[in-house]
């Protein structure tokens, strides 16, 4: 009989929950801990795992429905793995103002994608957000890792490039 | 002698965790004696990184300095004893700080914020000793009252009304909530403050919790400000161990501890019950008032809600007392002000004036002016929820009254500068997109009222707008601000009906002539090249993406209008100024 596995290399990995237990240990008897939980658990995984809702869901004895409610409300969660550079370009006023469509456009351009998108070898994912408060160093981007979180401005759409150069040169993906 | 480094968000990222690396290792084995501490922002965002050299006798500042800069300037001061003069911060940028009176920012870009005996040093925490050990809870309520201080988030409530609201409700349990869900964007007062001189904002949340009867307080700051929830963190703990929070303070009967909750990304949390939604863990979506947070807040239980610069100002007004505040500003806006200056301005940071201000004077006098010397068009006051006030009302006194009189809203102080390179319509479209997006969807005509006015406007910017479309705008707006549940519907409509107001020919001239007159939105640009200047250099030719340019070489050039992209390279690239744009 033909085998319907699904042998897709791409499946999501099977989740470690045993990650996330002693956050839903910490916060499962504080009521009002749903958000400080999801944010908690994207800290862990990068984003949040179908399977960990569950789990938060019957740690938290909230409904999994509810919990999908909270996550697609604010801005903040996602619901798939990110790149390991995430690259927020302001759209705030200051940053329109001083044409920071042009530096979201010269970062799509290097990249090679739009932005909610991350890059196919996993480095960069790319978002527009609101604004980052550094106004004055308009416009600016914050790229962040695991490990640190980095504001750049105020940014040209040629010193975007370079900067995401930079960082490809580092992580010993420039092939050219 | 002792050097600082500012090191706010904006100071870290124009690198200066980088010059005060330099700075130390630049002074050796001498950073024994001389050390190097780290401060808040001092508002001063044009001019990082900026490090303050300060001896028995002078403070010096310099402006922008990097690696290098950094070891020159302690060599000089250790060898010669002298300032490196050529890297002082230009006496006439120090205009920005002199024409400034510093009530809320008293500390930022002064002490270190990582540093509870830094604050404690300019008076931190004697104004809540002072309040415990020599007055009553209605007696503090009283003082807030007689410093007329207004709340600085974006309405203008006197904070007084709240407190004594809150006091008054009849319960076992109350909070005291701080808003830094500082979702204005192009607004970053609330952000410099907490990373400035966090103490002082839980100074001001403990007096509010004694006077309403408080014993948590909570603060909700957006996720989006990681430096200043870390700070906030360290400050909290600091307090802890200092016995500033906890049970019994200072060996009296109150007791208050505080809490840090994150925000997620959500502009309509800003709303008071939006915000005691989303801190209950739940969708941050606003409800009906009544009733109001004061009677029935988080957790149903009676709450206070302050903005950070609201809570700022309170150990200054109890220190030097409420008539002290109240002498500056105007008749019914008391204090100081705190205005984000950013845009097309050539000083950009924070300002802190009295109430009464002309908008000109802090434009010109402490921010220098307009970039590149262009022409003023208007000031954007009160971000997505406010307006625009056009270049001939800018001796516009600031204080509540009046910036509502003018057409925008004191808001939490965002004061966008633009130039006639700024596209009134395309302003209007980009606050209309913002608040679209940030809708919570809970009320039909918030949810698609901005929708649709939003489409309007889109079609406007990209040359298909029709006539009657002004007419439409102006409908819907009326229909969401009487529709809207919450402040964000609103006042969702507000840029798009105060740039109608003010700039309906910038609007005409997008639908009628198809033209934008400030030469922003893309669809509506026609390139030319100018024969009598064209010399034929083909530099524009080189440049252009879409091989629309041609022309042989010595003789005037043309641009080819069905191939152009209007990328505006050409216009970049011609040092004859012969690329007209139309």
């Amino acid at each position: 009989m033909e085998d319907h596995t699904c042998q897709c290399p791409s499946a999501v990995p099977e989740t470690d929950l045993s990650l996330i237990a002693g956050v839903l240990d910490t916060y499962k008897d504080i009521p009002g801990s749903l958000i400080t939980v999801l944010q908690r658990t994207q800290t862990i995984y990068g984003y949040i795992p179908k399977d960990a809702v569950l789990a938060i869901s019957k740690a938290l004895g909230i409904r999994p429905a509810k919990i999908m409610g909270v996550i697609t409300f604010y801005a903040q969660f996602r619901l798939s793995p990110i790149g390991k550079h995430l690259l927020m370009v302001c759209q705030g006023t200051a940053c329109h103002v001083n044409s920071s469509e042009k530096v979201a456009a010269a970062i799509g351009d290097e990249l090679g994608i739009v932005a909610g998108e991350t890059t196919p070898d996993g480095l960069f994912t790319y978002e527009n957000v609101a604004c980052l408060g550094c106004c004055s160093m308009a416009p600016v981007m914050m790229i962040q890792t695991k490990e640190q979180s980095e504001v750049y401005g105020p940014l040209t759409p040629k010193s975007a490039r370079q900067i995401i150069r930079g960082i490809r040169k580092a992580e010993g993906g420039d092939k050219q | 002698m002792r050097f600082t480094v500012g090191m706010g968000s904006c100071g870290i990222a124009a690198g200066a965790q980088k010059t005060l690396d330099a700075l130390k290792k630049a002074l050796g084995e001498r950073s024994s004696d001389i050390p190097v501490g780290q401060v808040g922002c001092i508002g001063m965002c044009f001019n990082e990184p900026i490090v303050e050299v300060i001896t028995d006798t002078e403070h010096y500042y310099y402006s922008k300095v990097n690696e290098e800069m950094a070891e020159e300037i302690v060599a000089s001061h250790l060898k010669d004893g002298l300032p490196a003069e050529s890297y002082l911060i230009p006496e006439e940028d120090m205009d920005f700080l002199k024409k400034q009176t510093r009530v809320a920012l008293r500390n930022c870009g002064v002490i270190d914020p990582e540093k509870i005996e830094s604050y404690r040093e300019r008076g931190g925490y004697e104004a809540i000793t002072k309040v415990l050990k020599t007055m009553s809870p209605a007696e503090v309520v009283g003082e807030v009252k007689i410093s007329g201080l207004r709340g600085r988030g974006g309405a203008g409530f006197p904070t007084w009304f709240k407190w004594d609201a809150a006091a008054k409700s009849e319960g076992d349990e109350k909070y005291v909530i701080c808003n830094a869900d500082e979702g204005d964007p192009g607004a970053f007062m609330d952000r410099s403050l907490l990373e400035g001189d966090p103490h002082a904002v839980m100074e001001g949340m403990m007096i509010a919790a004694y006077a309403i009867g408080a014993a948590k307080g909570v603060f909700y700051v957006r996720a989006e400000y990681p430096l200043a929830i870390k700070r906030l963190e360290k400050a909290i703990k600091q307090a802890r161990t200092a016995g500033f929070l906890g049970e019994h303070i200072l060996g009296t009967d109150f007791s208050f501890d505080l809490e840090i909750k994150a925000g997620a990304g959500a502009f309509v949390c800003g709303e008071e019950t939006a915000l005691i939604a989303s801190l209950e863990g739940e969708r941050g979506m606003p409800r009906l008032k009544p009733p109001f947070p004061a009677q029935k807040g988080y957790w149903q239980k009676p709450s206070n809600i302050n903005n950070v610069e609201t809570y700022g100002n309170i150990p200054w007004i109890f220190r030097e007392g409420g008539e002290a505040f109240a002498a500056m500003g105007t008749e019914n806006s008391k204090g100081t002000k705190v205005f984000a200056l950013a845009g097309k301005v050539k000083r950009g940071g924070l300002a802190e004036v009295p109430m009464g201000m002309t908008i000109r004077e802090i434009i010109y006098d402490i921010g220098g002016g307009i970039k590149d010397d262009k022409a003023l068009k208007g000031v954007q006051m009160g971000g997505p929820s406010g307006g625009c006030i056009p270049e001939r009302l800018i001796d516009t006194p600031v204080d509540y009254e009046n910036i509502t009189a003018a057409g925008a809203i004191m808001g939490s102080g965002g004061m966008i500068v633009m130039d006639e390179t700024t596209c009134m319509v395309d302003m209007a479209r980009f606050f209309m997109d913002f608040t679209q997006k940030e809708s919570c969807g809970k009320c039909v005509h918030c949810r698609i009222g901005t929708k649709r006015m939003l489409e309007i406007l889109d079609r406007i910017v990209n040359g298909e707008g029709r006539d009657g479309d002004i007419e439409l705008l102006e409908e819907l707006g009326r229909g969401i601000i009487d529709g809207s549940l919450c402040g964000l519907g609103q006042s969702a409509p507000n840029p798009a009906l105060s740039t109608i107001a003010q700039f309906r020919e910038e609007y005409d001239a997008h639908i009628r002539d198809k033209k934008c007159p400030a030469h922003k939105c893309k669809p509506l640009l026609t390139y030319a090249i100018d024969p009598e200047k064209c010399t034929g250099c083909n530099a524009c030719a080189k440049k252009c993406p879409a091989e629309a340019i041609h022309g042989e070489k010595k003789k005037p050039h043309e641009i080819d209008a069905a191939f152009c992209v209007k990328c505006g390279s050409c216009e970049s690239a011609c040092r004859f100024g012969a690329v007209l744009v139309d």
